[in-house]
């Protein structure tokens, strides 16, 4: 935890830290779903291609990273790819917290649901249904679950006014 | 009476079709026992629970957006509401994340007086949930005791924030004032009492045969489903789940505390609640050792354009004025980047998820409360059991719906 310094890019992240056991387990399993890789104030990010998710989650989940988090989502509109899913997902084996990301197009906002790699997952991708609008494919019970369900809109868009439609 | 009508049918297809004759039962959101506006809809066989649908949503305020629109500092009030039974512990994660963004170093004596008012908040938390299971269970005495020692905990808040509930008193940078004069002893004088009254409170409900019978055997959660489920704190420590953030990713100087980490193996209600009862004597323990080796020194990080001056600063030089007139009307600007911090507050892991995109207004705030997965796992914990042991579920895995809906 005492690392400060910052790897910026995937290649440096690569090169140094190698033998971290996620990196190792993601290598292993499918290195060209590895889209992306930071290293910035003590946390790896390791962003993932949106249709790998699942299969990434099983693979880090079997590496020992076994306790998801959470599931939550940001808009970075208007670029595009528009949305980024973020996964944190603990260690309780080597005490350390792990985040895949994944880009998701607005166009086509799905993403594949990680319910059967944790269960816990299924509240955290409903409310990022709710406000992001993200639809999570598999996903048992896919329904709003904060806003009521006649909702119109997905009040997290950075679109959605903060004071709502009047 | 009519020997036609009836005796066949009240015989035959109710035992058969009992399994599809499920009824639909609903508990809330107006309802005692359900600790807030939770609205459960169960479905029922006869006594046995079938499904449990948690409708939330209720106190959904939209925290995380207006978030979005404020600037970094004025988050921090926010926070409070979140969690409103723990509001130290909201302040100082939110704090943790965003100094983590500025890689801002916080001096001893502030990070020491955030663990003992995180401890102090644990306290308080758990009061609330103690008091509340018990009279959830129908031990109506316990609260009022437990009450009696929040009280003297809000009076201590009172003193250092100005605040009962919500303090804002961690601020980004460190605290937002020095401690009051005798305020330190007014924080040893409950401390040093305090081990007695959970003795009381033992007393009262660990030896009763009432209260045991309630509690022990139900709500089973294995330590699969606790991990699976992302239920943290007391409730998977009490699914034999040995992790205490705390203890094992520590933060704001927890390193150099000594402090056991109760573990249960009994997956039950009861484990949580001898679990919970045993975290308070050992959050006594840290906040004597707080108080005890409570460093010298500064109460704020040595950082002019991030944290507010000192008042008599403010009115006595031009530099100072020109900092707060800045931080106050244009807010600081936080380096781009993502952090996630957790902390262990009263109900589990807690964690905030901060993006920052170079601006003095957060892009994006996710908070991550303990309860929001706990009440997920309320299914597995009911199904197969009683009705009058949601009740005692509830309780255990002590919910705030501030921070479900938030």
């Amino acid at each position: 935890m005492s690392e400060t310094k910052t790897l910026p890019t995937k290649a440096a992240v690569l090169e140094q830290m190698a033998e971290h056991p996620a990196i190792k387990a993601i290598l292993a399993w499918n290195a060209t779903a590895l889209t992306d890789a930071k290293f910035d104030r003590g946390e790896l990010t390791l962003t993932i291609a949106r249709e790998q998710i699942r299969q990434a989650c099983e693979a880090v989940k079997a590496a020992g990273y076994n306790a998801l988090q959470t599931v939550t989502a940001v808009d970075w509109y208007p670029a595009a790819p528009r949305f980024q899913v973020v996964y944190q997902i603990l260690s309780h084996k080597y005490k350390e917290m792990l985040r895949l990301c994944a880009m998701v197009d607005e166009a086509d906002a799905a993403i594949g649901s990680i319910t059967p790699v944790w269960a816990g997952a299924n509240y955290y991708e409903r409310e990022v249904f709710d406000l992001f609008g993200i639809r999570f494919e598999g996903h048992p019970n896919l329904r709003r679950i904060l806003m009521p369900e006649e909702w119109v809109g997905h009040p997290l868009r950075k679109d959605y006014p903060v004071e709502g439609y009047r | 009476m009519n020997p036609d009508v009836g005796t066949p049918i009240l015989e035959a297809p109710v035992a058969e079709g009992s399994r599809d004759q499920h009824m639909v039962l609903n508990m809330g959101p107006q309802h005692p026992a359900t600790h807030g506006v939770l609205r459960l809809v169960m479905e029922i066989d006869g006594e046995i629970v079938v499904r449990v649908y948690p409708e939330i949503g209720y106190l959904h305020t939209g925290i995380e957006k207006t978030c979005e629109a404020k600037f970094y500092q004025q988050v921090v009030p926010l926070t409070d509401r979140v969690d409103y039974l723990g509001p130290m512990a909201n302040n100082l994660c939110y704090a943790l994340a965003v100094e983590k963004l500025l890689e801002l170093p916080i001096p001893d004596k502030a990070q020491w007086m955030r663990v003992l008012l995180a401890e102090l908040t644990r306290l308080n938390s758990h009061l609330i949930w103690l008091g509340t299971h018990a009279m959830d269970i129908g031990a109506l005495t316990v609260f009022l005791y437990t009450f009696r020692e929040r009280e003297d905990l809000l009076r201590i808040f009172e003193a250092v924030s100005g605040q009962r509930m919500m303090t804002s008193y961690i601020r980004i940078g460190g605290l937002a004032m020095e401690p009051p004069l005798g305020w330190f002893e007014r924080v040893q004088s409950f401390i040093r009492t305090f081990p007695e009254k959970i003795d009381e409170y033992s007393n009262l409900l660990t030896g009763n045969p009432i209260f045991a019978n309630r509690l022990k055997g139900v709500g089973y959660l294995s330590a699969e489903d606790a991990v699976a489920l992302a239920v943290t704190g007391p409730v998977m420590r009490a699914s034999g789940i040995d992790f205490d953030t705390r203890r094992d990713m520590p933060y704001s100087s927890y390193e150099k505390f000594q402090f056991k980490v109760p573990v249960s193996d009994g997956c039950d209600v009861w484990a949580r609640y001898l679990c919970r009862l045993e975290e308070m004597r050992e959050s006594t323990k840290i906040c004597q050792q707080a108080l005890d080796g409570m460093p010298e020194g500064r109460i704020k990080a040595d950082a002019p354009k991030i944290v507010l001056p000192d008042r008599e600063a403010m009115k006595t030089q031009m530099e100072a004025l020109i900092h707060h007139f800045k931080i106050v009307t244009e807010g600081f600007a936080v380096p781009a980047g993502e952090v996630y911090q957790q902390i262990e507050s009263g109900h589990g892991q807690m964690g905030y998820y901060v993006v920052s995109d170079g601006s003095a207004k957060p892009y994006r705030v996710h908070m991550r409360y303990p309860s929001f997965a706990d009440l997920q796992a309320l299914e597995t914990m009911c199904q197969g059991r009683l009705i009058a042991d949601v009740v005692a579920v509830i309780g255990s895995i002590d919910i705030v719906l501030g921070e479900i809906d938030r």
